[in-house]
């Protein structure tokens, strides 16, 4: 699972530690952005899930040593990006800094497929440094539609669209209470470790005795906040079940981007447009 | 008319590790009366408050409810009667959006979607609130919350309003609005509170609890003149009442 | 440890969110049938609970670094398998939406990875047996360690074979294995700490908290044949009809499979499925795809010796790298085009 340095540099295969103040400021920098009114913004985000998904297999569907035919489909994260009024900077930012898996896994490729596939002025580039950088490509294509995804349409959206396309209504509910109650918890998780580094010196204080308990307090005390809620909610009539009161209406515009995106993304799948292109631009040069 | 009555005949409750919380309580409010609930910490208030609408059943001894005794058959009528505020307005703001939040109740009545959407904006309305209905609840400030919270209630319709520490973690300014809201409504109120100045303001008549037993009930000036009463069940007179 | 987009072939991707979300609506109905409503804010602030819980750490004696709880097997304990694998489920869809961990069809896997192993596999195996009906510290304590371990051993394994079967890495498996594995029993025993030092904490403040939850797992009627039975339906069916679509587009999968057997791509028969679906291609195709036609004679002319290079034209990859950089050029204008139109003049 995960697994977070402190003093020494971070091992290759940790995740991407949680420092302190981050979780609540990325999710809150995120859910901003999703509150803006761009056209991109008032799509049904049951559109804009079903065209990322699409978007997410097309590219994952390449065989592992396609660049080229890849380049094309970075116009989808742009134009989500650009259209979206999202900080392309600050995505870009996040995206080098998150998991670094596929990255770790994907850095042997040149150690154990060294055969040579591409002769450039006479230099041969082995299979393995081209499927790395297929890997690297997929990496960044995928992670940033996916981050552009939510900043465009929000998470409580999401949640809307995936009720509305058959996701159990449990886990839904499951979603939305979780997404609720992360910042209530994350700020309590946050005091506490303000008030124990406050009083801990030399690394002591920060054993797993004193980790544990802290642990177990706010365990506790979040058992407790379940059962106030369920309270509460009892005395507002909850009977188990939770309506919600929501019309989402599949409009034109939906449609047409849908429609859009999902062809595009079966042409640059069909034929590589960027050797079209290159075709045509020599053509043209020559 | 009996209607809208709270009464209380003997109520007695222990927590499930045998501590006593409340040891033989009894009074009646009647309609639009407007009660405060205080004491120190521990003195019983939040445990009273939550017999209210049968959150705790008590171990002996009877809750009455306008024209229901609090059983578990009458327990929906009685939670529609008794709108609850709790002290963390986190805890009662648990959907997505404040519109949702407000909508719960009315939607777990069964109610059409048009009538929801006409209690939703008037509770709203009421609190003056209408502006964070597409809002979600964790990007509220502390004042805001607490007006929703209230919200969340209003839509329901009850005839009886239970407040749990209503200014409890509110600046002064939202806890001016505040006061100035509650001073408003027409229900019968009963608040808990440590706000004794917010007390003198809303309630003609205050309960004293200590140790889990009424120490005292009567009009909230004459109680609040009782230093060695105020004293003894850990309180203290508020400072508007010793200037005047 | 997350998967990874990246890392994914289509057809493994697939398999696993179907696999994962046959358990999610397995799992929703069994909380469904069984519970008193008090689940739904309790499963909801748990998960809010263990990510508050990741930002708080703890030193490791004699390595300077640190650790922090993952969260699985807790879960597990504190709620039952049903209900904490429909929190773990959406604490890595948060994860995986928010901070890019992994991936939105990765997001199977890891939900499979993370949840299935503990919640299906350690509690039910390893922690309930070990725990059984009246705990004591030592049965908790030993409970929970060996259960994080399995866990995170098998969610690893689950990693190592889902990237195997893409294809898209190269690693070979006993390497890969040889990674993985001992990395995360490392990390699988230091989970385990955690779990059971925090289960320990909850089983002296508040006893009744551990045996309702054993109970609570009990009511729901824990039934190892049908989750089995929902896990092999779902991925069998949707393994048919996904390789049936891979074998049309010519994915990872199939990269990984002709390697081993020595094959390339473009010598795959030219008959069956795949061989109509090529030719059709063909003559819809206005300009016949590289990889199928034009190369096949002078990467082997070029370089003889090695026939069983991926072959890719020399002029076709120099068009391809001019190109893609146009394409780059012209996705970037759009980038600039969309963002400088709202911008006032």
């Amino acid at each position: 699972m995960k697994k977070a340095g402190a003093k020494k540099p971070l091992p290759f295969f940790c995740m991407k530690p949680m420092k302190l103040n981050t979780t609540l400021f990325e999710l809150g920098v995120l859910d901003r952005l999703a509150e803006q009114n761009t056209p991109l913004h008032r799509l049904d985000p049951r559109a804009k899930l079903i065209t990322t998904l699409g978007f997410i297999f097309t590219v994952v569907s390449f065989n592992r040593y396609e660049i080229s035919a890849l380049l094309p489909l970075t116009i989808y994260p742009v134009f989500l990006i650009g259209a979206g009024d999202l900080p392309g900077r600050y995505l870009f930012k996040k995206i080098l800094i998150a998991s670094p898996f596929a990255l770790f896994v994907g850095v042997f490729n040149p150690f154990f497929d060294r055969a040579p596939m591409v002769m450039l002025h006479g230099v041969a580039i082995s299979a393995g440094w081209i499927s790395f950088a297929s890997v690297v490509l997929r990496f960044v294509l995928t992670v940033s539609a996916a981050l552009a995804l939510i900043g465009i349409t929000g998470f409580n959206a999401i949640c809307m669209a995936l009720s509305r396309i058959g996701v159990p209504r449990a886990f839904i509910i499951q979603l939305l209470f979780l997404y609720r109650y992360l910042f209530v918890l994350t700020d309590e998780g946050l005091r506490m470790v303000r008030a124990r580094s406050l009083r801990s010196f030399k690394g002591r204080g920060t054993g797993l005795k004193i980790y544990a308990n802290m642990l177990g307090q706010l365990l506790l005390r979040t058992m407790d906040r379940a059962q106030r809620i369920h309270r509460s909610m009892l005395c507002r009539g909850f009977d188990g079940e939770i309506r919600l009161n929501r019309e989402f209406s599949f409009t034109i515009h939906d449609l047409v981007f849908c429609l859009f995106w999902l062809s595009f993304f079966g042409l640059a799948r069909s034929f590589n447009l960027s050797l079209l292109l290159g075709q045509l631009a020599s053509r043209m040069t020559a | 008319m009996s209607h809208h009555i709270i009464e209380f005949k003997d109520v007695r409750y222990a927590y499930p590790d045998g501590t006593e919380a409340l040891g033989g309580i009894s009074f009646l409010i009647h309609h639009g009366e407007s009660v405060a609930l205080v004491g120190g910490n521990g003195a019983g208030k939040s445990t009273l408050l939550m017999h209210l609408n049968g959150c705790l059943t008590p171990e002996s001894g009877q809750v009455r409810i306008g024209d229901f005794p609090l059983t578990p058959k009458t327990l929906d009528e009685v939670r529609r009667t008794v709108g609850m505020v709790f002290q963390d307005p986190d805890d009662q703001l648990f959907m997505p959006t404040v519109y949702d939040d407000v909508a719960f109740g009315p939607l777990n009545l069964g109610l059409p979607h048009e009538e929801v959407d006409a209690r939703v904006a008037s509770a709203l309305a009421t609190v003056d609130c209408q502006k964070l209905a597409q809002r979600p609840p964790y990007k509220l400030s502390g004042g805001e919350k607490r007006s929703v919270a209230i919200a969340t209630v209003l839509a329901m319709s009850p005839s009886i309003l239970a407040l749990d520490e209503p200014s409890s973690n509110l600046d002064p300014r939202a806890r001016r609005m505040l006061i100035n809201l509650l001073a408003t409504f027409t229900h019968t109120k009963i608040i808990a509170s440590h706000d004794l100045d917010l007390v003198l303001d809303l309630c003609e008549r205050t309960i004293v609890l200590y140790q889990g037993r009424i120490r005292a009930d009567g009009p909230t000036r004459e109680i609040f003149l009782d230093t060695a009463l105020l004293e003894e069940c850990h309180l203290e007179r508020p400072p508007s009442l010793s200037l005047r | 440890m997350h998967m990874a987009d990246a890392l994914l072939s289509p057809t493994v991707g697939g398999v696993m969110w179907a696999a994962s979300g046959g358990l999610v609506v397995y799992c929703s109905r069994k909380l469904r049938d069984a519970t008193d409503g008090m689940s739904v804010p309790l499963m909801g602030v748990m998960g809010a609970f263990i990510f508050a819980a990741q930002m708080i750490n703890f030193t490791i004696p004699g390595t300077g670094s640190s650790g922090h709880l993952g969260g699985g097997m807790l879960l597990s304990i504190l709620l039952g398998p049903y209900a904490a694998f429909l929190t773990i489920a959406s604490v890595l869809v948060v994860q995986a939406l928010f901070f890019a961990d992994g991936g939105l069809l990765a997001l199977g896997c890891n939900i499979f990875n993370l949840g299935f192993f503990p919640c299906f596999i350690a509690y039910p195996l390893l922690y309930k047996p070990l725990a059984g009906e009246n705990p004591t510290r030592g049965r908790i304590i030993a409970g929970s360690i060996l259960g994080a371990v399995l866990s995170l051993q098998l969610g690893a394994f689950g990693v190592v074979l889902e990237t195997m079967a893409s294809g898209i890495s190269e690693l070979p498996f006993h390497v890969f294995v040889m990674l993985m594995q001992p990395i995360h029993l490392a990390i699988g025993v230091v989970e385990g700490l955690v779990t059971a030092a925090v289960a320990l904490f909850i089983f002296s403040a508040r006893p009744e908290i551990l045996r309702i939850a054993a109970g609570h797992a009990a009511a729901t009627g824990f039934s190892m044949k049908k989750v089995l039975a929902v896990l092999g339906i779902t991925a069998i069916l949707t393994g048919g009809a996904l390789s049936w679509f891979a074998s049309a587009y010519p994915d990872g999968l199939e990269w990984s499979m002709a390697k081993t057997s020595g094959k390339e791509e473009l010598e795959a028969p030219e008959d069956g499925v795949h061989g109509a679906l090529a030719s059709l291609q063909e003559k819809t195709a206005f300009l016949p795809d590289y990889a199928f036609k034009a190369s096949q004679g002078e990467a082997v002319e070029a370089e003889p010796v090695e026939p069983a290079w991926p072959a890719v034209e020399a002029g076709a990859s120099v068009s391809g790298i001019v190109g893609g950089g146009l394409t780059l050029l012209l996705a970037g204008a759009v980038g600039l085009f969309l963002k400088n139109r709202r911008k006032p003049v």
